[in-house]
């Protein structure tokens, strides 16, 4: 029971930050229906920007824990937006009316671009992090068995749901959320009507980007290790998170990310640590057999 | 450009260039400017913010130069393209590429006696495992039009079975070749089963998800694949049974024995050419036969119309099916190949990376194109492998050719995507 209850904490904490990127995901396939490749890698510039972050404030003498936090995660979420922009501007928005597969390869070539690139000016080693958030609750003590939460475990949690909170107004209530509604249903239609199309997409990048920084931040506390090669198997799990909640569906992709965090959690805890990513993989290939359009996802109909 | 005047405007242009370099220092400020330096103490922070003046300068420049140069140029660059079909439109008409295709195999058999030395051949052989891969794609993803991420798991089944039937069975490289083809083809056939039904994107993910299972798999069952180790001393392939070794095994006879010639190195290189060249061959004729046969027509119906196919009586799910089970059959034939001329595999062969640039192939050779796949090959395989001393940058090239290509082309090199069957007579492509 205890050892249970620890691997569930874990688990929404690893679900967490794929619910963050799956958010990505999901956006740009809402909108212009492509599946962003490189997203993972936008994810790994995002952990690497704030590692940065955090070692130009130690070298300006900032210690406090929240204030450090608070600014690396301004820094972070600008810096991964920019990039998250450039990448939309040079290699997708040229190949707006292409077939299908061009988007698709022009991705996948900005993800070796991104990957080579910061392995070419950070270097290949593993970069570490001391650990900055110390502490931690114990929930439930069986005897045996200590179930800890720590504090930068809820911290995660904490930011994930507020990001969501916001995330979901926005898109509810806002001009911005409308237009990217708007443009999801129909790019020429939305366009007639006054919606400036390329710059919805342009703004759906950044904020997965931006997303994609945060949980790029987390995931350097809490791991405390980052490499140039992270971003794509997480990428790929963030996708399968998306798709596994149903692509299009952004309580689908936190829902579909919190599911492969507990099954990868589970899975280690209670089988084989070595072969977790084929758990995960194998989910997502029975829900697409069984509820091909994901748990939270509309039917698609098709049209002659 | 349709407003050509005679004088660009400098203003707008410079502004233009100051926002991409402003950009560029934007992009670097963070990963150029910085850099992490991992140490055994810890990590620490390098200063070189210089690097973010030089990439916006550079960006900056760049930016003004190439739009310079398309003011000046707009024009003779238009004249140049030609109205309709693009650059290669004049490849299309079917005896043209006939006899384009068989001066490439002239050119591809004379190759080895054309003064060309060991290493090219080596390289020319690599070339031609990827151009045998792409054709072996082509069948499923610019036929069948199912996109395909993980067709390196079927590669990496064809060269596993090979290498454990070599090493613990002993068998010949002439008995395993068809077995690993019929291995990687139920391959197929037992992972595409489940996920063809599924939409286009749906299917890319679930097979990308399959080549990272298959790699998994391989990394952990270390009793049967070596694990990360991989298999060492597979043997390699004979002719006709005579060996291409210096020294006979028992009961064998070497080539150079046989036919009374000296023994060198150079003559295993060759043959292992031809081989490959055999193969990938092989794999383009059946695919050129296939499409005339009603289940290549059929392929290429339901790429174009799922539902007209269905209201037709065809069943998408086995006609699909058929094609990812003989695209991963030559999968396998050339995953064979491969364990066979290196004699050592590892999982790291079997990356995700290895299935995008099978995929770059196809879809840069303009999907379906049989001689497009060839081009491409040979520019994306064989460029870099000129290249291998800029290890890096070589990768970043590779990654922005991808991007650039598609740009230029989003329909592929050698694009058109003409019907096998054509009603009447008339009518030009």
């Amino acid at each position: 029971m205890a050892y249970f209850l620890q691997q569930l904490i874990n688990g929404i904490t690893l679900g967490a930050t794929y619910g963050l990127i799956a958010i990505g995901y999901t956006m740009v396939y809402g909108i212009i229906g492509m599946i962003n490749f490189a997203h993972g890698d936008i994810y790994m510039i995002g952990a690497f920007i704030s590692l940065v972050g955090f070692m130009l404030l130690a070298a300006f003498g900032i210690t406090s824990v929240p204030l450090a936090f608070f600014l690396v995660l301004v820094f972070a979420m600008f810096f991964t937006g920019v990039y998250g922009w450039t990448v939309e501007r040079i290699a997708y928005r040229p190949l707006r009316r292409a077939p299908r597969l061009a988007p698709l390869i022009s991705a996948i070539g900005v993800s070796i671009v991104l990957q080579n690139f910061v392995q070419l000016s950070q270097g290949a080693r593993v970069k570490p992090l001391q650990p900055m958030v110390h502490g931690s609750f114990q929930v439930y003590n069986d005897g045996a068995f200590q179930v800890t939460i720590s504090y930068l475990q809820i911290m995660i949690i904490a930011l994930t749901m507020a990001l969501m909170v916001a995330f979901t107004l926005v898109i509810r209530y806002t001009s911005l959320g409308r237009a990217q509604r708007a443009a999801a249903q129909d790019m020429t239609m939305a366009s007639l009507l006054g919606v400036n199309v390329d710059r919805t997409i342009s703004i759906t990048f950044v904020i997965g980007a931006m997303l994609a920084a945060v949980a790029g931040l987390m995931v350097t506390l809490y791991y405390g290790v980052i490499d140039f090669y992270i971003g794509f198997i997480v990428g790929i799990k963030a996708f399968t998170a998306a798709v596994l909640g149903g692509i299009g569906s952004l309580p689908g992709a936190m829902l579909g990310g919190m599911l492969i965090g507990l099954i990868e959690a589970f899975w280690s805890g209670y089988f084989s640590i070595e072969y977790k990513d084929v758990a995960a993989f194998s989910i997502l290939v029975f829900v697409l057999i069984f509820r091909p359009t994901g748990l939270l996802g509309r039917p698609e109909i098709e049209k002659v | 450009m349709a407003l050509h005047t005679t004088r660009p405007d400098v203003p707008a242009l410079l502004r233009d260039a100051g926002l991409a370099g402003f950009v560029a220092a934007l992009l670097a400020f963070p990963l150029l400017g910085f850099e992490l330096n991992a140490s055994a103490q810890g990590i620490t922070l390098n200063y070189r913010l210089l690097w973010i003046v030089y990439a916006a300068a550079i960006v900056f420049a760049g930016r003004l130069g190439i739009s310079l140069a398309l003011f000046y140029l707009a024009p003779q660059i238009a004249s140049l393209i030609p109205k309709s079909g693009g650059l290669f439109a004049r490849l299309s008409p079917h005896a043209t590429r006939y006899s384009v295709g068989v001066i490439m195999i002239v050119l591809a058999l004379a190759l080895p006696w054309a003064g060309a030395d060991r290493n090219l051949v080596d390289k020319a052989t690599l070339i031609l495992i990827y151009i045998m891969l792409g054709w072996g794609l082509n069948i499923v993803v610019g036929l069948a039009g199912l996109l395909d991420l993980g067709y390196v798991a079927f590669y990496a089944v064809g060269a596993y079975s090979y290498a454990i039937l070599s090493t613990t069975f002993g068998l010949s490289f002439w008995i395993c070749l068809p077995l690993a083809g019929l291995l990687a083809g139920a391959f197929g056939i037992a992972l595409g089963f489940p996920v063809l039904r599924l939409r286009g994107d749906y299917l890319a993910i679930v097979t990308l998800g399959f080549g990272e299972i298959i790699r998994e798999i391989i990394i952990n069952w270390q009793v049967v694949t070596g694990g990360p180790n991989g298999i060492g001393g597979i043997a390699r392939p004979s002719f006709f049974g005579l060996e291409m070794l210096p020294v006979a095994t028992e009961g064998h006879t070497t080539f150079s024995d046989f036919f009374n010639i000296p023994f060198s190195p150079d003559q295993r290189v060759i043959f292992l050419y031809y081989l490959i060249l055999m193969l990938a061959l092989a794999t383009n004729f059946f695919t050129l036969r296939i499409r005339q046969l009603p289940i290549g027509r059929a392929w290429e119906a339901l790429r174009e119309d799922e539902i007209a196919c269905r209201s037709l009586g065809l069943n998408p799910t086995m006609v699909k099916l058929s094609a990812f089970a003989i695209g991963a059959t030559f999968a396998g034939f050339a995953g064979s190949f491969f364990a066979a001329r290196q004699n050592f595999i590892s999982p790291e062969s079997f990356t995700f990376i290895e299935s995008a640039i099978i995929l770059a192939i196809v879809v840069l050779g303009g999907m379906g194109s049989q001689i497009g796949i060839v081009l491409a090959a040979i520019l994306l395989v064989g460029l870099p492998e000129w290249f291998r001393d800029l290890a890096e940058f070589r990768m970043v090239a590779f990654g922005a050719a991808m991007v650039l290509i598609m740009i230029w082309r989003p329909q592929g090199l050698l694009s058109h995507r003409e019907p096998t069957l054509r009603l009447g007579s008339g009518g030009s492509p």
